[in-house]
């Protein structure tokens, strides 16, 4: 059997394998119904009562929450309540993959999941919810499976869309508490004023690197993220996890703290984090839990004077105040006129064709260590300026091993390079302006010489 | 008078990536006193050591970045006058958006 082969008839048992599973669980949904109707149906020719007194807990619900329910200080009011709760998850990665298990197994009567994407590789590190059967598949139809594979007794309801000003209220007025479980801050600020608009609480967690954050807004007169954050944070000083790296565990333990809080407002137990933040470093194994502000009378959302609206909310521009789109889309930046850029193919042409020239990789060394191209040679974008003579002594070196004559625009060319083809367009225009004039960036950077010349190549 | 400023939250960054600062700050004004907004010009001359946008804003400290005086919110305690005393742990962080 050819590759080609042995992956279409893949796709075709995978195909099969997933009719059968949904046929599976259809079947066994009814077969629940049935023996639910047959419980409560009385049973003939016993002298047992029909029903026991049990707080509204069935024999299996019973069975099921046993060490839930022997603990004094949840016991069966704090499950009763639970079943009866709703918990939306908004954004099925890091955070959410730990919380949504949790929620599932604790018995959160209905439970939805919000997200647009698509489960990648490299989740998986984190996002312990998904599995390699559903990369390239959405991550709602994956975390929703794995939590119904939890405990198929409760709801669990997929809104396969990106959260919007459009659809926020309607989908998060279907809910008792909300869990921000996502990675940019456009979408921290819409979720936390559409709470503050529909009066819900939200329990809010972040993690990055190595560290990570915890909180509970909107709770009974506590504050909201606006009183907290009024103004939003310059764009440069919000990496994501696909520009700065996490570590696994991180926002797993994020997750399951805010899996904790959620549960604890759901069974109306404990004390909430409400006016007081959890801040993990997980590098130094510390933990430090720190008292915040109060509401703020002044906060534009939530204060005194507020005039923060359903209508207002509606309107208002999340992408415009923070200065960061909405979805993450890989940024693309065009900084350069078509002349100063060649394509991944067109450079492949000239490392065939051994031209002479010098590459550029103009990534973080911590990045070049990872993988890079043949002979290329690593200068950060943020030292670049300082070392200008190293770029000079390389392409010297260059044409006299290649017996060029230097300066007499045959020289060896300078060819920059980058992980997406942002950074390297920012460097040629560096280098253009220090006298560099032919510099040149590659398109897409490497990885769409990963696309576009060799599958071969690893990207991350 | 010694004190313990401390950067996290990707903070540290432009503190040649230190987090935990032991340091030594020489009382400003002649009372022996030391507030907040000397703390901050002191951190911003000696501990940030590149891209101080990314920390400070006009006089104080740029949006998404929380002040915390001996785990607490310096919103609670006067901001840039909370005054300051020996051994204080007073932590920069920077807001997470990561998930
Ligand atoms: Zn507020």
């Amino acid at each position: 059997m050819s590759a080609s082969e042995i992956l279409r008839e893949l796709d075709s048992l995978k195909d099969a394998k997933a009719k059968i599973e949904h046929k599976i669980s259809a079947l066994e949904a009814q077969l629940r119904e049935i023996n639910l109707r047959n419980d409560a149906a009385p049973t003939n020719g016993s002298s047992h009562p029909s029903s026991y007194p049990t707080n509204g807990l069935t024999q299996d619900m019973i069975h099921r929450y046993s060490r839930h329910l022997m603990l004094p200080s949840f016991g069966v009011e704090g499950q009763a309540n639970l079943l009866k709760s709703s918990i939306l998850v908004v954004g099925a990665g890091g955070l959410g993959a730990s919380a949504l298990l949790y929620f599932a197994a604790a018995g959160v009567g209905r439970l939805g999941i919000v997200d647009h994407d698509v489960v990648e590789l490299n989740n998986m590190h984190r996002q312990v919810i998904h599995t390699e059967a559903y990369v390239g598949k959405p991550k709602v139809k994956s975390a929703g499976a794995a939590c119904r594979s939890v405990n198929s007794s409760i709801e669990v309801v997929e809104h396969q869309e990106a959260l919007r000003t459009s659809n926020a209220l309607e989908i998060l007025s279907k809910y008792d508490i909300i869990v921000d479980a996502t990675d940019n801050a456009p979408t921290r600020y819409l979720i936390s004023d559409c709470c503050v608009v529909l009066g819900k609480p939200l329990v809010s967690g972040a993690a990055l690197g190595m560290e990570g954050q915890l909180t509970v807004y909107n709770y009974k007169g506590g504050p909201c993220y606006r009183c907290l954050f009024p103004l939003p944070p310059p764009r440069t000083a919000c990496q994501s996890c696909a520009e700065g790296g996490v570590l696994g565990v991180v926002p797993g333990i994020i997750g399951c703290l805010q899996a904790l809080e959620a549960i604890k407002i759901a069974a109306a137990v404990g004390e909430p984090l409400s006016g007081r933040m959890l801040l993990l470093d997980a590098l130094s194994g510390r933990i430090r839990i720190v008292k915040i502000r109060g509401r703020s009378t002044h906060c534009e959302a939530c204060g005194e004077n507020a005039t923060f609206t359903q209508q207002k909310f509606r309107e208002f521009d999340y992408e415009k105040f923070t200065e960061t789109p909405l979805r993450v889309p890989p940024l693309k930046l065009n900084l350069l006129p078509s002349e100063s850029r060649i394509s991944s193919k067109e450079y492949s042409e000239i490392v065939l064709k051994k031209e002479p020239h010098v590459l550029v990789d103009v990534r973080p060394a911590h990045h070049f260590k990872i993988v890079s191209l043949p002979k290329s040679l690593n200068i950060p974008l943020s030292t670049l300026e300082g070392r200008l003579p190293e770029i000079s002594s390389a392409l010297k070196k260059e044409e006299k091993d290649s017996g060029l004559v230097s300066g007499s625009g045959g020289g060896a060319q300078l060819y920059v390079v980058c992980r997406r083809g942002n950074d390297s367009q920012r460097a040629v225009q560096c280098l253009q302006k220090m006298g560099f004039t032919s510099a040149k960036d590659i398109v897409g950077g490497l990885e769409s010489w990963a696309y576009n010349v060799d599958p071969k190549f690893p990207t991350y | 008078m010694p004190i313990t400023p401390t950067t996290n939250g990707g903070l540290e960054l432009l503190c040649d990536s230190k987090k935990i600062h032991n340091v030594n700050i020489e009382q400003q004004n002649g009372e022996g006193k030391l507030i907040m907004k000397d703390l901050l010009s002191w951190v911003r001359t000696n501990l940030i050591k590149e891209r101080p946008e990314m920390f400070m804003k006009g006089d104080t400290v740029r949006p998404g970045v929380l002040v915390l005086v001996n785990d607490c919110d310096w919103e609670l305690s006067g901001q840039l006058d909370t005054s300051l005393e020996e051994k204080d742990v007073v932590v920069f962080i920077s807001t997470l958006h990561g998930g």
